[in-house]
């Protein structure tokens, strides 16, 4: 069975914000109506998104990190935003894993959001329905599409390629190797949710540089004259033997 | 439910290629339109700089072509309104036509200085450099003074290239990046397509930055320092790598100036230059270089010249001529200068650790020697010596306004180029790339008039605007050393101000010093907000009146295409186009889009028709250029030569004949010549099909080493990207630099600075790159003010134009101070707390958030975010005008200069401005104060012809620009 | 979460309705085996049945507030193997039904006996409508109260004392509203009303006071370092990614201080409990069914804080993501 999912590796992710905006442009211009915005020349702007990246410190100064973190759905395995939906709008498909809302079925009761620990879905303010990340199902089937676009707005804007795409029930897949690979996990694994969407962590590359690395017998100073000799006058064996 | 749904498939659905410009970078991109609206903009994944990515300010471009805050018409202050008021009435083109054409005739039959055109964050400093230089005026410059010309000047006076827009790191072949002071850059993009792949391949990033934002996040180590001291740093890396002995000794022999003999005399009058064979350096074109200089051979053990067949020199030592001439190699010279440049000394000044010094310069030194790379790519270099392989020595930096934007900025960038010099990583494998037309001769060849002859009425200027001074003589200034230009660019002063200084035009234009002008033309400059320092005082003069109640700067013109802070202080506004509505080139005359294997320029293309009358600012000077009859404009017999804008691009030639023009690829009649050739009148076309660019991809002999690349810098000058074939050999010791600290000494003849700055330049002038602490911070009480205050870019945001745009702004509404929390809590702040800002200058009120992202003795905030009321079409309430501020009120555009002169805040060799170098304290806000941010202004009223803003909500009904 | 009025007067209206049907009939029940003098079927349990039924019309028309399509509703029973919110759209509508049948059954006098039961106690069809109607009541609480207990990460929610609080709590109110209706419509009933709500209020008060303490002792089981899977003792949200909020900013944050919450629940503990008590017993001794009135109006403005204090004291998981902006 297939997972289609995303993969994001906060290892390279910036926080640039491209997957927020291709988002919302492609999903505002595609085939299932705008995402509202209000008071976008106002006091507190606000409109729905299904992608936002967010910002983490983790640590004290000097020794801190900035993580950058993106979330849109993340498609669970058990989406427990499915079964609580009264209207059946909110879906899972059997074919590809992705979680959907039938805007059509939808009566905006909220509840499916209560059920989501992630915080992704929300409701279009103006439409009156709830909505989220599509995984661009509107595109990655488009065969309109030249086959290299057949692939989620974001993905294809992210600079960074920070997001993977793909299936994760394949194992020979790319994301399923770089889960293997990398460590890949799942966001609050406590609630049972499995997560179709994984994370790939933070790693870090050092050079360690052995002292005798710095003395090496091609040292240019030598060339020159200067590498540092012991002066004539400090004491050697010659002062104490004589063979 | 929808209106897509309802758009039958008998909507016509189109895909455009043009170039991106929500910021500098110009990517590819794709607009898709149906029925021809704008529906979906994408990367274009043909592109060679984007390769299909794109970013959140790109991808937000529906918005800021429907944006409400478009002007759409020509305005004309109302009689009687104030500046500032933005009271205005819409005039047809034609009578604003008729106004300029009227008012700058008459200047340029008088005195052409009196006009002044300064652009901002522009992309098209080739067509207004050359109006400017055809209409007369040398006051002329766009941003960079007030950007980053430390960062070009200290690196192509060092290496003949830079990063910025001109060069860049290897991350395809290095092992080891570190950046210093940059937060998003102008390669924005592809430099965050490099940073991913190269730690995908396990390179590693180490930041430089007092501040962990923008790519630092991802690197693998985090360098916190403090603010204006990279400089001894990098001077104690230079001094632990030359202790080391882990220097590229064979690159330093072969392609710099390294082992040249200096005359090293205290008494002589050449002391401090390099010993000469052949003829006095009096004589030279200013930007050849010829290798008359000495060497002293080690085999021999005396003076030859240098590359003598079989001799190797000497790179450290002190040595005496036979005419008894003390004189010592310029590597010497470093490793005297650096002896005293210890880690201990660097840790005391830049709060990082001594080990942490050390083992940087290990990691770098060690990682360049032994892990070379060869690439089997024979080339031949300058002096006919033919190489099997280009070698790399992996180690890559990149750099920006983080060492730039201080005003000891430019010997720190020195300090780098040398730094990386040293590492032997100059256009090689894994280390700095350039990119065409660079590298340049050191310095490069383009030079303004000497004096105020050059200036003349009804006559072209006698010279560029801008220049590369190779000496005293190229200053720009009068026989009493005074300067000609309005922002006291080229004068003793800014000598090597490269760029102009545009951070001073409107103070020393309201001084009336050096003189006052007439008419001030702005373009893509928001210089009443975010690129003026100390906003509110230049806010003030630009609204100032004189004793006879006229306005200090009379005529205001300012062209931009958005409802601005600036256009409010207009007194015609000229309402331009936006990127998708208009044709565009990226030209080899200015800042190309050329990758590390070779030139590449590109254009735009229109993809949707203009917006109400809105006219393209190109449009307009090829038709002020045609009435006032500049040369360049005109056929000989006053007719008018060009149509339009796409006309002028195919047809004109830099001179008649030359087969040099604005675009660089298919020239020739049928296209078939790049670089040169005849005007082909299909050009546009052919850009078209080639998704807008031209990229001439070098055979691999010519794309590395390009600096001693014999075939390269054959080819380049066939291509007449360069005017001498030369070498560019690296200046580890700066010539350029001894010649006017030598007439600042009064040891040379010629040109000499006045008395009040002879002391100034005889200290910057340095030929060997040292730290000293910024002239702010020197004269600041920085007891009293113990904090340095800084701002970055925020990736989602361009400088101030972005808060139009209904997506963007929703990521940053409004700015913070961000505040080391053990920083905030000795002040007894919160987080979020309502707090003072406090320079000497000024002070605002904001809102502080605690980071420990960022160094105890520093404070940052977002650039830009902040807005005055009812700018940019936004709610007077609208939160950037209530919660966000500018750091800018914070910060000073002159300081006091010796005997109760001013000088700029900028950097005194180059006039860049000093923006990071301002030092603050913080403390809470009352309880009983507002809470918003101070200063606050009068809000603004929307001027005619601007869209209609909704403020209950908009929705971009599915690309569709409706207002419901 | 953010309280939605909609659905604390959804709740706490059907809550008393479901309480006062519940009542009504455990008068009928007591009546049939005498422990009670029978009432009059049309002024008594008709009117009390319409009474009950217009709570629940209220409730329901309430519910419609919430909804953002409330035309579709009708798409909401779809779903009743797996949603509770499904379940509860068809079963308070069979009880409504079912409480209709049941008061039209007083009213137009079913009251010829079907059969006997053992001990000759005759079963009328409103018994046995009752009897229906009694398990779709108790069906109701549970569906009602399970939409919420079934969501396993709001774990202020997610304990079977959400199901046993709305059946105590809607009950009390209920016992409390037929006490004040049966103070005027049968007087003789109402100390047997009186008594079970003041029993109801006491065992709502017992459970809604267990639950208190259950969830001031709640740790909360995701953290910022399971949120976004990073190991550290030290994670501070430093940007939420927009700053002018949105949905989930609105929906799961009531944005009140922590005094204000205190003051609330403080308030209701007041309200639901010892005050109706006090005045019931007043209004009881007084026989006044304008005090026993007043009883069921402070009990129910006690419960709607009860009920915002309930929503407001979910902590959801997802907040862990909405803490900053910058
Ligand atoms: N998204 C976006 N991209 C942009 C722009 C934009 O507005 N938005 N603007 C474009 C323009 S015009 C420019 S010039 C470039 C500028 O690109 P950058 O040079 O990257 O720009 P800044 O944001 O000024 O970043 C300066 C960095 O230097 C750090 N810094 C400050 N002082 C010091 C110091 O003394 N030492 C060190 N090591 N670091 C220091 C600051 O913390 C900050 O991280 O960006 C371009 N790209
Ligand atoms: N405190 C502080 N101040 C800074 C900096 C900093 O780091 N800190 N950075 C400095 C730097 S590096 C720079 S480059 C400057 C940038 O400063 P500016 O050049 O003033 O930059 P912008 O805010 O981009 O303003 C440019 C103007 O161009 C207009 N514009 C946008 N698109 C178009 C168009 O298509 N046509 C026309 N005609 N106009 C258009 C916008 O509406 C805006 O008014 O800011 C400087 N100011
Ligand atoms: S586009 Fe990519 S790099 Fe940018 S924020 Fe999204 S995931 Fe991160
Ligand atoms: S992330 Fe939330 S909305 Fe998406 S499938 Fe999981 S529970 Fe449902
Ligand atoms: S809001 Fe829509 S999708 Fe969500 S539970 Fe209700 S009906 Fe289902
Ligand atoms: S997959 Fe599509 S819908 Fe989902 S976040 Fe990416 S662009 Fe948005
Ligand atoms: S980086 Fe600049 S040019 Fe490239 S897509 Fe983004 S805004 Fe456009
Ligand atoms: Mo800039």
């Amino acid at each position: 069975m297939t997972q289609l999912a995303l993969v994001i590796d906060l290892n390279v992710c910036v926080g640039c914000h491209a997957c927020v905006t291709s988002c919302k442009e492609w999903n505002t211009s595609g085939a299932a109506g705008y995402l509202s915005d209000d008071r976008p020349y106002d006091a507190d702007p606000t409109g729905c998104f299904f992608n936002r990246v967010q910002t983490f410190e983790v640590g004290a100064f000097p020794d801190t990190q900035t993580v950058h973190f993106p979330k849109s759905c993340l498609h669970c395995e058990e989406p427990p935003c499915v079964p609580v939906c009264p209207t059946g709008a909110s879906y899972k498909r059997a074919e590809d894993g992705i979680v959907l809302v039938d805007y059509d079925k939808c009566i905006g009761c909220k509840y499916c959001s209560w059920a989501c620990p992630y915080g992704v879905r929300e409701l279009d303010e103006h439409q009156k329905v709830m909505k989220k990340c599509t995984l661009c199902v509107d595109r990655i089937y488009d065969e309109k599409l030249p086959e290299r676009e057949r692939k989620p707005a974001c993905v294809l804007a992210c600079p960074t390629n920070a997001r993977l795409y793909g299936d994760i029930h394949d194992p020979d897949s790319q994301v399923s190797q770089a889960i293997r690979e990398n460590a890949g996990y799942q966001l609050m694994p406590e609630w049972g949710t499995h997560p179709a969407n994984h994370y790939l962590p933070r790693r870090k590359t050092v050079i360690r540089i052995h002292a005798d690395e710095l003395q090496r017998a091609d040292n240019p100073l030598k060339i020159d004259g200067k590498l540092p000799k012991p002066a004539l006058k400090e004491p050697s064996l010659d002062d104490v033997t004589s063979w | 439910m929808t209106t897509a749904a309802t758009e039958t498939a008998a909507a016509t659905r189109e895909v455009k290629t043009t170039t991106c410009y929500m910021c500098a970078c110009r990517c590819g991109i794709r607009v898709h339109l149906v029925n021809g609206e704008v529906r979906y903009i994408d990367g274009n994944p043909d592109h060679p700089l984007n390769k299909g990515v794109i970013c959140a300010k790109g991808s937000s471009g529906i918005m800021k072509q429907y944006s409400p805050a478009r002007l759409t018409r020509p305005l004309l202050r109302k009689a009687g309104s104030e500046r500032g008021a933005g009271e205005f009435e819409a005039i047809s083109w034609e009578r604003a036509f008729a106004l300029l054409e009227e008012r700058l005739a008459k200047i340029r039959a008088t005195d052409p200085k009196q006009f002044a055109l300064f652009t901002g964050r522009d992309q098209m400093q080739a067509l207004t450099g050359l109006f400017a230089k055809q209409f007369g005026t040398p006051n002329y410059a766009a941003h960079g003074g007030f950007c980053s010309v430390n960062m070009a000047a200290g690196m192509i006076y060092t290496i003949g290239g830079s990063f910025w827009e001109f060069g860049g790191p290897d991350l395809e072949r290095a092992k080891l990046f570190v950046m210093m002071g940059t937060a998003e850059d102008h390669h924005s993009n592809p430099l965050k397509i490099a940073i991913s792949k190269f730690k995908r391949d396990g390179g590693r990033f180490i930041s430089i930055n007092p501040v962990r934002t923008g790519y630092s996040a991802i690197a693998d180590e985090w360098v916190p320092i403090r603010p204006g001291t990279d400089g001894a740093l990098l001077l104690a890396i230079i001094h632990e790598i030359i202790a080391q002995g882990l220097y590229d000794r064979d690159f330093l022999v072969r392609y710099t100036n390294a082992p040249q003999l200096v005359n090293v005399d205290p008494e002589g009058a050449r002391h401090g230059m390099f010993v000469r064979t052949e003829m006095d350096d009096a004589d030279r074109s200013a930007c050849f270089d010829p290798q008359d200089q000495l060497w002293w051979d080690r085999y021999d053990n005396r003076a030859v010249h240098t590359r003598s067949a079989g001799a190797d020199p000497y790179l450290l030592g002190e040595f005496r001529l036979e005419d008894g001439t003390p004189v010592k190699p310029a590597f010497q010279l470093l490793e005297e200068r650096v002896r005293e440049y210890t880690p201990e000394w660097a840790a005391g000044i830049t709060g990082v650790p001594v080990e942490t010094i050390r083992r940087l310069a290990h990691e770098m030194g060690v990682t360049a020697r032994d892990e070379k790379i060869e690439l089997p790519i024979a080339w031949t270099d300058s002096w006919g010596v033919e190489h099997e392989t280009v070698t790399g020595n992996p180690v890559a930096f990149h750099a920006m306004r983080g060492l730039a934007a201080h005003s000891n900025g430019f010997h720190t960038i020195r300090a780098l180029a040398i730094l990386m010099t040293l590492l032997g990583t100059i256009d090689r494998p894994g280390g700095f790339r350039h990119k065409a037309p660079f590298p340049r001769p050191i310095p490069p060849c383009a030079k303004t008039p000497k004096g105020p002859e050059g200036v003349q009425p009804d006559t072209p200027l006698g010279g560029m605007a801008l220049g590369w001074p190779a000496d005293p003589k190229d200053l720009f200034v009068d026989e009493n050393g005074k300067p000609v230009r309005i922002d006291k660019g080229f004068s003793w002063e800014y000598p090597l101000s490269v760029h102009g200084l545009m951070h001073n035009v409107i103070t020393n234009a309201w001084r009336g010093d050096p003189y006052r002008i007439d008419t001030l033309l702005v373009f893509m400059a928001n210089m009443a907000w975010n690129s003026a320092m100390n906003t509110s005082e230049v806010r003030n003069m630009l609204n100032d009146r004189d004793e006879n109640g006229e306005y200090r700067i009379p005529f205001l013109v300012v062209c931009d295409a958005f409802q601005s802070e600036m256009t409010a202080f207009a007194d015609l506004v000229l309402p331009d186009t936006t990127y998708l509505e208009r044709h565009d080139v990226m030209s080899m005359l200015d800042r190309p889009i050329s990758e590390y294997d070779g030139p590449a320029d590109s254009v735009r293309i229109p993809v949707v028709p203009p917006t109400g009358e809105c006219k393209p600012f190109q449009e307009v000077l090829i038709e002020l250029g045609s009435r006032l009859k500049l040369p360049a404009f005109v056929n000989s017999d006053g007719t008018r030569k060009y149509r339009d804008y796409p006309d002028f691009i195919v047809n004109h030639e830099t001179e008649p004949g030359s087969g040099i023009g604005f675009l660089a690829g298919w020239r020739g009649k049928g296209g078939e010549k790049f670089m040169r050739g005849e005007p082909n009148p299909r050009q546009w076309e052919m850009y078209a099909r080639n998704n807008c660019v031209f990229h001439y991809r070098l055979p691999p002999s010519y794309q590395y080493m390009r600096n001693w690349n014999q075939g390269y810098l054959e080819w380049a000058q066939r291509a007449r990207i360069i005017r001498y074939g030369d070498p560019v050999l690296i200046h580890i010791y700066s010539e350029v630099l001894q010649k006017f600290r030598l007439a600042a000494q009064g040891r040379r003849p010629g040109r000499q600075p006045p008395e009040h700055l002879r002391e100034r330049v005889a200290t910057y002038f340095d030929p060997l790159p040292f730290y000293y602490e910024p002239l702010e911070t020197r004269a600041t009480d920085t007891v009293k003010y113990p904090l340095n205050a800084v701002t970055q870019r925020p990736m989602a945001m361009y400088h101030s134009w972005d808060s139009q745009n209904a997506w963007l702004r929703q990521i940053h509404t409004h700015n913070y101070l961000y505040v080391n929390p053990g920083t905030a809590r000795n002040q007894g702040i919160h987080d979020g707390d309502w707090i003072w800002v406090e320079s000497m200058w000024g002070k605002v009120r904001c809102m502080a958030r605690y980071s420990e992202a960022v160094e105890p003795g520093t404070v940052w905030t977002w650039n830009a975010i902040g807005k005055a009321p009812g700018a940019w079409s936004l709610s007077p309430e609208a939160n950037e005008a209530r919660w966000g501020f500018l750091l800018n009120h914070l910060i000073s555009e002159e300081l006091p200069g010796a005997d109760g002169t001013r000088v700029s805040n900028s950097d005194p060799v180059t006039g860049q401005a000093g923006w990071y170098d301002v030092r603050v304290r913080i403390y809470k806000a009352t309880e009983d104060e507002p809470k918003e941010t101070w200063p606050r202004f009068e809000p603004l009223e929307p001027y005619p012809g601007m869209g209609r803003v909704r403020r209950l909500w908009q929705a971009f009904v599915a690309g569709k620009r409706e207002f419901k | 979460m953010n309280p939605a009025f909609s659905v604390i007067f959804l709740t706490t209206l059907i809550g008393a309705g479901q309480g006062l049907f519940l009542a009504l009939y455990t008068g009928q029940v007591y009546a049939l085996f005498d422990l009670l003098p029978a009432q009059d079927s049309r002024s008594f349990y008709a009117v009390g049945s319409a009474i009950a039924l217009a709570f629940l019309a209220a409730g329901l028309v309430a519910s419609f507030f919430h909804l953002g399509h409330p035309e579709r509703a009708w798409r909401s029973a779809a779903m009743w193997r797996t949603s509770w919110l499904s379940r509860e759209v068809i079963v308070l509508p069979a009880f409504m039904g079912t409480v209709f049948l049941y008061g039209a059954g007083h009213w137009l006098g079913w009251q010829s006996p079907l059969f006997s039961l053992p001990g000759g106690y005759p079963v009328d069809a409103t018994l046995l409508l009752g009897a229906a109607g009694t398990l779709l009541c108790f069906g109701l609480f549970i569906c009602t109260a399970m939409i919420y207990a079934c969501l396993k990460f709001l774990r202020e929610w997610h304990t079977p004392l959400t199901v046993i609080n709305y059946i105590l709590l809607g009950g009390a109110s209920g016992f409390v509203l037929a006490t004040a209706f049966s103070a005027a419509a049968a007087p003789a009933a109402s100390g047997f009303f009186g008594g079970w709500a003041a029993v109801l209020t006491l065992g709502a008060l017992t459970s809604r006071g267990a639950s208190l303490v259950r969830n001031t002792r709640l740790k909360p089981r995701s953290t910022l370092a399971t949120a976004i899977g990073v190991r550290h003792p030290r994670i501070v949200q430093k940007s939420q990614g927009f700053m002018g909020g949105s949905f989930n900013t609105r929906e799961f944050f009531h944005g009140r201080s922590k005094a204000f919450l205190g003051g609330v629940k403080w308030g209701f503990l007041v309200l639901a409990f010892p005050v109706p008590l006090l005045v019931l017993a007043a209004g009881l001794a007084a026989g006044s069914p304008a005090i026993l009135g007043g009883a069921f109006l402070v009990q129910y403005l006690g419960l709607m804080a009860e009920r915002w204090f309930f929503f407001a004291q979910a902590n959801h998981p997802q907040n862990l993501y909405y803490q900053a902006i910058s």
